[in-house]
């Protein structure tokens, strides 16, 4: 069967509402998690582990990375990469692990 | 013969590209999403430091409306749905459906972008502006710039739209609709991040 026969097409096509449903329910559930009353990092890493998902399934199968030779994955997982490093070389200058930290175990917030 | 000549003559571009076997328009696309992503990604960790560093930054449900940018983000949503249907239809060689799936695309990205001209008219007359604060400036230039790729991707769509209908396209030339799909696709990819950091979070 090759990737565009009849049949291959019809298979894609049900992925394709499969997904659709996937990505429905995960946003019920971002915008579900944040009535939850627990700690605001908990709620925070479980949209990030959300958020996450729902792009990791559009970049996937919508935008067929999954089929696509692997160079391709690399280049558009680059800019995700450097935007940690970003976001790591930034938080120290503005105090933030600090913050993070003091909010993790309960603390008050440091001053600034 | 012009190589644009000779994609339309054979469909498939001639490329023996050691990145994707079947087009180099497709890895241009990707190497400018890539490029793309990191000017967003370089805005929300911006916005991310400025917020971590901000112990007066308000509750952003508290100022933006959540059922409404969950409809933006559910409508985003339904049209990369279409998306995918329309190259599916083309591949199936059939145009008529193509067509059909690529308007109901557009329709959702301007849906969206009306969406948003009630979101931003509601804040502004709220007194939310790009100077008033890190969280305005933030908020407006994140959604602006998103909103910018929208309208562009709408165009975009139209354009491809339109060579549909002229019968451009069939179940052996259908690149650039697989092309503009990757762009699309990226747009809600971004939305998703964008809604989640800086509406729920």
């Amino acid at each position: 069967m090759s990737a565009h026969s009849p049949e291959a097409l019809v298979q894609e096509e049900r992925r394709y509402f499969q997904i659709f449903i996937w990505l429905g329910i995960l946003t019920v559930l971002e915008i579900g998690i944040t009535y939850l009353d627990m700690s605001k990092m908990v709620i925070g890493a479980g949209l990030v582990m959300l958020a996450g998902s729902k792009a990791a399934l559009v970049a996937l199968y919508y935008m067929h990375l999954a089929q696509e030779r692997p160079t391709l994955t690399w280049i558009a997982l680059t800019p995700a990469v450097l935007c940690v490093f970003l976001i790591m070389m930034l938080l120290p200058d503005l105090g933030g692990i600090t913050r993070l930290i003091a909010e993790a175990v309960g603390a008050a917030p440091a001053s600034h | 013969m012009t190589t644009a000549t000779a994609t339309d003559h054979h469909g498939i571009e001639p490329a023996e590209s050691p990145l994707t076997p079947e087009s180099w328009g497709k890895l241009g696309m990707w190497n400018f999403l890539a490029a793309d992503a990191m000017t967003f990604g370089a805005l929300l960790a911006g916005y991310g430091a400025l917020r971590y560093g901000d112990p007066n930054w308000p509750v952003p449900s508290s100022i933006l409306g959540i059922p409404l940018t969950a409809a933006m983000t559910f409508l985003l949503i339904c049209s990369s749905m279409t998306m995918v249907e329309s190259l599916t239809g083309i591949r199936q060689g059939n145009q008529a459906k193509c067509l059909r799936f690529l308007l109901l695309t557009i329709l959702g990205g301007a849906l969206f972008l009306g969406l948003q001209a009630y979101e931003w008219t509601h804040l502004l007359h709220a007194g939310q502006s790009v100077g008033r604060d890190n969280f305005g400036a933030t908020f407006f230039v994140l959604t602006g710039f998103h909103g910018m790729h929208v309208f562009s991707g709408v165009v975009y769509l139209s354009v491809i739209a339109i060579r549909a209908a002229l019968g451009k396209y069939s179940a052996d030339n259908n690149n650039e609709v697989e092309i503009v799909g990757l762009y699309w696709h990226f747009v809600d990819l971004v939305w998703i991040l964008v809604f989640t950091f800086v509406y729920l979070v």
